[in-house]
């Protein structure tokens, strides 16, 4: 399959399937498919639910484009929050996520996929966890049942044995410091010196 | 419930549906909370890219864009499917102008793999090609536009140029009206876009040409244009 929109930028591939083009839908398909689906998985851990929530994201982005504001944020990050939202809304109704939602162990890792865009996801998979590594182990903890369980802050809040100010304290602090820790590029250099 | 207070959760996608729409309901008019959720969504979808990318079942990109395809059929007028292939450079320089440079070289530093493209045009060029006030003319022998913006500085944007054989070079001339061809600048070709910047003004009413010559290139053109554009 040749690529030929591979030349664009997210943003006017955005702006292309805005305009109905299907081949725009595939190439960002082709470039963030990979990092939706183990998103997805990880909340899910269903492959089969899993495959909906990316499915009825792209379909989102496809219904959606025309809305699209690129000043307020990167393509790839909407893109991913789709995924996020629909994984997070097909784990409550299902009743599937689990008790290991801070375990991500079992999802095999693969090498599919171009070696930029792999070696690039991998970077910034490993930048993302040295920052939640440096985090208070509360901050952490609650900020990884929240995004990759799917619980919600009350959920939370029962499950920890907090009061649900804890919690949102928490997760605004975490937030918080994961944003000073991830814009940091004294760790930038910290992690590229030891991958 | 203090609203002021959900913004991290909402930022974590961990309200539930009620709540989540009191927030947004609250978010329209609260301006502290837009900016703190402008603040906090960048960390919280950062953690998108934290998890372990996995390869999806093949049929599923088929299957998305079958779905989408149904969704929109009647939205694309049909002779549109025609147009796109021939007008996809043009179509890509409207797209990126409308986006504007800044989030264009941002997405290309996303990747390395994008990242190599951007090394490998002059980033000048794309500013040209990307500029709103540019004026955009197709050339014609292959498929792909000269753009010159207010200060007559020019760029050429060609899709799927051949590459040069080895030995040979592309040079491209800027003609002034009235006057003898100037060099402005040799490009290899090869790859899904060429993009160039060019290296002499181009005033209204030049025409831009482009010969194949022989590598280092010639002071005068040797060969008739590749491709040309009046502009
Ligand atoms: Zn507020």
């Amino acid at each position: 399959m040749t690529r030929e929109l591979a030349h664009l930028s997210d943003e006017a591939l955005v702006l292309l399937a805005a305009r109905s083009e299907q081949t725009a839908l595939g190439e960002l398909y082709d470039r963030y498919g990979r990092p939706a689906y183990g998103l997805a998985l990880r909340v899910l851990r269903d492959e089969s639910l899993a495959e909906d929530a990316v499915q009825e994201a792209f379909l989102a982005l496809w219904r959606t484009a025309s809305r699209f504001v690129p000043e307020r944020g990167k393509a790839s990050t909407w893109i991913l929050t789709l995924v996020h939202r629909r994984a997070v809304d097909l784990v409550r109704r299902e009743e599937r996520r689990r008790a290991d939602a801070l375990d991500d162990a079992h999802v095999p890792a693969d090498s599919v996929g171009g070696a930029d865009d792999e070696a690039w996801l991998r970077l910034q998979r490993e930048r993302v966890q040295a920052a939640l590594r440096q985090l208070p182990d509360q901050q952490r903890e609650a900020l990884e049942l929240a995004y990759y369980g799917g619980f919600t802050q009350s959920e939370l809040a029962e499950r920890l044995g907090q009061p649900l100010g804890t919690i949102k304290t928490r997760m605004f602090t975490g937030l918080a410091r994961l944003r000073v820790l991830l814009g940091d590029p004294g760790m930038e250099t910290a992690w590229t010196s030891t991958s | 419930m203090d609203l002021h207070e959900l913004t991290a959760a909402y930022a974590l996608d961990a309200l539930d549906a009620h709540e989540a729409r009191e927030y947004e309901a609250h978010l329209s008019h609260c301006e502290r909370c837009r900016d703190e959720l402008s603040t906090l969504a960048e960390p919280a979808t950062a953690l998108a890219w934290g998890a372990e990318p996995a390869t999806p079942p093949a049929a599923l990109r088929g299957r998305i864009i079958e779905a989408a395809a149904a969704e929109r059929a009647n939205v694309v007028p049909l002779r549109r499917q025609r147009l796109f292939r021939a007008t996809s450079a043009a179509a890509a320089v409207a797209a990126c102008a409308a986006v504007g440079l800044g989030l264009w070289a941002n997405s290309l530093h996303r990747s390395l793999h994008a990242a190599r493209s951007a090394a490998a045009s002059d980033a000048r060029a794309v500013e040209i090609l990307a500029d709103p006030a540019a004026r955009h003319i197709p050339v014609t022998g292959v498929h792909g536009m000269v753009a010159v913006d207010a200060t007559g500085q020019g760029a050429l944007m060609l899709k799927q140029l051949p590459a040069a054989p080895p030995g040979k070079t592309y040079e491209a001339w800027v003609i002034a009206p009235g006057g003898s061809p100037k060099p402005a600048g040799m490009f290899q070709g090869g790859g899904t876009m060429t993009v160039v910047r060019l290296q002499k003004a181009v005033p209204k009413g030049s025409t831009v040409a482009a010969t194949m010559e022989r590598a280092g290139g010639v002071d005068a053109p040797t060969e008739v244009p590749v491709f040309s554009a009046r502009a």
